[in-house]
C-alpha cells in the first residue's frame, strides 16, 4: 500500500465517522431528509465563500456554507410551521432553490476556477493526497486530512461533553424543556455540527457520499441495538468499514471511489436488513411463523387438558378436532413431543407434568400478562419474548 | 393561610395565533392531589406545558412557589403523555428513569452511581425493578407508563405534574400509581393530574379544575365536583353544535 492509498483511506475513515456521529441524532430524530438538503444547500455559501477567500478548504468558507447549512433548516421549519405543507415538501421547497443559487453563482461567475458541479456533488478522494500543507518545507499531510481531523476532533467533544442533553432532547424534549436543558440549543448545536462536517467533506468526498455517510450507518446500527452509545459506534465502524473496502473495490474495479463507498454502504444496510437477529427482515418472519406454531401448540395443549375421553386425544381425531390441515398438526406434535409435553401411547396422546405446567402457565401470562410468570420459558419460545 | 404552590395569572396560549387557553387563572394550594378534568382538545396538556415553559403563552404569567418556573425547575417533575416519545429509541427502562436525575445533574455533568441508585430505587417503587435492562419498546403500556412515573419521582420535586398516567393502564396498575400519588400527597407534595375517568375523581382527588378552553372552575372536589360545572365544561360545545 502506497502513502497516498493510506492517505485516501484515513481520510475516508475519518470522514466516516465525522459523519455517522451527527448522522445518528439525525436518524433517531427522523431527519434524515434534512441532511440531504444542507449538503445541497450548501453550494451558494461554498460558492460565495469561495469568491472571498479563493480556497476551498479556508476555515472562513467552510462557517460561510454551514451557516447556509443551518439557514436551510431554520426555512423548513419556518415553512412547516405554517401548516400549509408537511416536512418532507418543505424540505423539496427550500433545498433545491438554494442549491440552484449555487450552480447559476458558479455558472456565472466560477466558470473559470476549480469548482464544478459534479465535483461538489462527487467530489475526488483520490485527489486528496495532492493538496497538501507545508509549514516551510515541512509536509504536514494532505489538507482534507487536516480539514476533517479538525472537525472531528471537535463533534468528539461535543458528543463527550452533551451526550446526556442530546440524549434527554432527541428522545423527550418535552422533559428537556422542562429540566432547563434547551432544545433549540441543542437542534442547532447538531444541525451545525451536521452543516459544517458536510462542508468539511464535501471537497474530499462530495455531497452525496456526504449523505450516504450520514444515514445509512446509523440506520444499519439502528437496527442491531438497543443501546444509544453501541448505536454510535456501530455507525461509526459500518461507515469505516464501507469507506476501507469501498475503496478497495473502487482500485480493483477502478470505478470511482466515492461511489463505490455509497454502493458499500448499501450493501451493508441490505446485509444488516436482512439477517439482523431481532430487528432484521428473516429474523421477523422466522419469529413470526415460529409464534403462529406456538399458539397452535398452546391450543393443542390446552385441548388436551380439557379432554379427558380417549376418543378426543386420538391422533387421528386431533386433525378434526382442531381444524387444522395435516402439516400443522404434524409440526405442532413433533414440537410438543421434542419438548416432552406429551405423551403417545397407542396412538392416544395425553400431557406429561412437563406440559400440564407449561399450559397453565402459558394461560396464566395470556390472561395476566404478568410477565415474571414465563421469564425462564422466553429462550425456548418466541411467543413470550415481546 | 395555605401556601400557594402554582399560581397562573391571565395565562393564554396559542398554537399558530390560534388561542387554545383563554385567560386562565389558576391557584393551586400546596399539598393537593388535583385532577385536571376537560373534554379532547380542551388544552390540558397545554395548560401544562406552558406552566412548565415547554410551550411560551402570548400572555400571562405563571409563578411557582411566588418565583418564576425557570428559577423553579428543580422543584417540578413532569410525566408527559405517553405518545408524546418514541418508544422505539435505543434506550432502556433504567436509562430512562435516570433522565429524571438530569435535572439536578446540569449540563455536561453525567450521571453516576449516586444517580444509579436513586433511579434502581425509583423502579423498585413503581414494581419495575425486574424490567430496567428492558428496551422501553418491549415494555407494555401500562409498563412504559410506569417508567415515566419512576422518572419523575427520581426528580425528587415538590410538585408533580402527570399527563393522563392512567391512559390504557390496567386496574392494578391504576390502583398502584394512585397509592404511589396519595403516598406523595402524604409527603406534603402538591400532584396535578390530566384525568379522564370522571367516575374516580372523587375517589382518587381533593381538589379537582374544570377546563375548557377557559377555565370553569377549580376548588376542593367535595365543593364543586357537581353537575352544573360538569355541563359547563362537557355540554357546552355539544349545545353549540345543536344551535348551528
Ligand atoms: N402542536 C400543536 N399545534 C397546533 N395545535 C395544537 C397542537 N397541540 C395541540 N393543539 C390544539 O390545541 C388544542 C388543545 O390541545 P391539548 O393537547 O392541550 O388538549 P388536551 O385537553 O390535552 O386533549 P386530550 O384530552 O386529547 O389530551 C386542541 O384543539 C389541539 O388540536
Ligand atoms: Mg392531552
Amino acid at each position: 500500500m502506497t502513502d497516498a492509498q493510506f492517505e485516501i483511506q484515513l481520510i475516508a475513515s475519518l470522514v466516516a465517522i465525522a459523519c455517522a456521529i451527527p448522522g445518528t441524532f439525525l436518524v433517531l430524530r427522523k431527519m434524515a431528509m434534512i441532511s440531504d438538503a444542507i449538503s445541497h444547500s450548501i453550494l451558494p455559501g461554498i460558492v460565495v465563500g469561495f469568491f472571498i477567500t479563493q480556497d476551498l478548504n479556508s476555515p472562513l468558507l467552510i462557517l460561510l456554507a454551514a451557516m447556509t447549512g443551518v439557514l436551510t433548516v431554520v426555512l423548513v421549519e419556518k415553512i412547516q410551521k405554517t401548516k400549509l405543507v408537511k416536512e418532507d415538501t418543505a424540505i423539496g421547497l427550500v433545498f433545491p432553490a438554494l442549491f440552484s443559487i449555487g450552480v447559476i453563482l458558479i455558472a456565472k461567475f466560477a466558470n473559470d476556477v476549480h469548482l464544478d458541479i459534479d465535483a461538489v456533488l462527487l467530489g475526488e478522494l483520490a485527489f486528496t493526497p495532492f493538496d497538501r500543507v507545508f509549514y516551510g518545507d515541512i509536509d504536514l499531510g494532505p489538507k482534507s486530512l487536516w480539514v476533517i481531523g479538525i472537525i472531528l476532533s471537535v463533534t468528539l467533544t461535543l458528543l463527550f461533553l452533551f451526550f446526556k442533553e442530546l440524549k434527554l432532547s432527541t428522545f423527550d424534549a418535552g422533559l428537556a424543556t422542562s429540566l432547563g436543558f434547551s432544545p433549540v440549543i441543542l437542534h442547532y448545536g447538531l444541525m451545525s455540527v451536521a452543516s459544517i462536517t458536510t462542508v468539511g467533506a464535501f471537497d474530499a468526498v462530495g455531497a452525496i457520499l456526504v449523505v450516504a455517510l450520514m444515514i445509512a450507518p446509523a440506520a444499519s446500527a439502528y437496527l442491531l441495538t438497543t443501546n444509544l452509545k453501541k448505536m454510535i459506534g456501530l455507525a461509526c465502524f459500518f461507515g469505516v468499514f464501507s469507506a476501507i473496502s469501498g475503496y478497495w473495490v473502487a482500485h480493483w474495479l477502478d470505478a470511482s471511489i466515492a461511489g463505490s463507498i455509497t454502493t458499500m454502504l448499501g450493501v451493508v444496510f441490505l446485509f444488516v436488513y436482512l439477517f439482523a437477529p431481532s430487528k432484521g427482515l428473516i429474523a421477523v418472519l422466522y419469529r413470526e411463523k415460529q409464534q403462529r406454531i406456538e399458539v397452535s401448540l398452546i391450543t393443542f395443549l390446552l385441548h388436551l387438558k380439557n379432554h379427558s375421553e380417549k376418543r378426543e386425544r386420538h391422533v387421528n381425531h386431533l386433525n378434526e378436532h382442531i381444524n387444522w390441515e395435516k402439516v400443522r398438526s404434524k409440526t405442532v406434535l413433533t414440537l410438543a413431543l421434542k419438548n416432552n409435553m406429551i405423551l403417545i401411547t397407542d396412538d392416544i396422546v395425553s400431557l406429561t407434568d412437563k406440559g400440564d405446567e407449561f399450559t397453565s402457565k402459558a394461560i396464566e401470562y395470556i390472561l395476566t400478562n404478568e410477565d415474571s410468570l414465563i421469564e425462564d420459558m422466553k429462550d425456548d419460545f418466541f411467543l413470550f419474548r415481546g | 393561610m395555605e401556601k400557594i404552590a402554582v399560581k397562573v395569572d391571565d395565562l393564554t396560549v396559542a398554537y399558530n395565533y390560534k388561542p387554545v387557553l383563554w385567560d386562565i387563572d389558576l391557584k393551586i394550594p400546596e399539598g393537593v392531589l388535583m385532577a385536571i378534568v376537560g373534554p379532547n382538545g380542551a388544552g390540558k396538556s397545554t395548560l401544562i406545558k406552558a406552566i412548565l415553559g415547554i410551550l411560551k403563552p402570548i400572555a400571562g404569567s405563571v409563578t411557582i412557589f411566588d418565583k418564576p418556573y425557570k428559577s423553579q425547575r428543580k422543584h417540578v417533575a413532569y410525566v408527559p403523555q405517553k405518545g408524546s416519545v418514541d418508544w422505539d429509541f435505543p434506550t432502556t427502562a433504567l436509562d430512562v428513569v435516570m433522565m429524571g436525575t438530569y435535572g439536578s445533574l446540569g449540563w455536561i455533568k453525567r450521571p453516576g452511581i449516586k444517580e444509579k441508585k436513586r433511579a434502581l430505587e425509583a423502579l423498585e417503587k413503581v414494581g419495575m425493578l425486574s424490567f430496567k435492562n428492558r428496551q422501553i419498546s418491549q415494555l407494555s403500556g401500562g409498563q412504559q407508563q410506569r417508567i415515566f412515573l419512576a422518572r419523575a419521582l427520581v426528580q425528587d420535586a415538590s410538585i408533580y405534574f402527570m399527563d393522563e398516567p392512567f391512559q390504557g393502564v390496567d386496574a392494578t396498575t391504576e390502583v398502584a400509581i394512585i397509592n404511589i400519588l396519595k403516598e406523595l400527597r402524604k409527603a406534603g407534595k402538591t400532584v396535578v393530574v390530566v384525568h379522564h375517568d370522571l367516575q374516580t375523581v372523587p375517589e382518587y382527588f381533593d381538589w379537582v379544575t374544570f377546563l375548557n378552553v377557559k377555565k370553569i372552575a377549580t376548588g376542593p372536589v367535595k365543593d364543586i365536583f357537581n353537575d352544573d360545572n360538569l355541563t359547563k365544561t362537557y355540554g357546552i360545545n355539544y349545545k353549540v353544535s345543536i344551535q348551528k
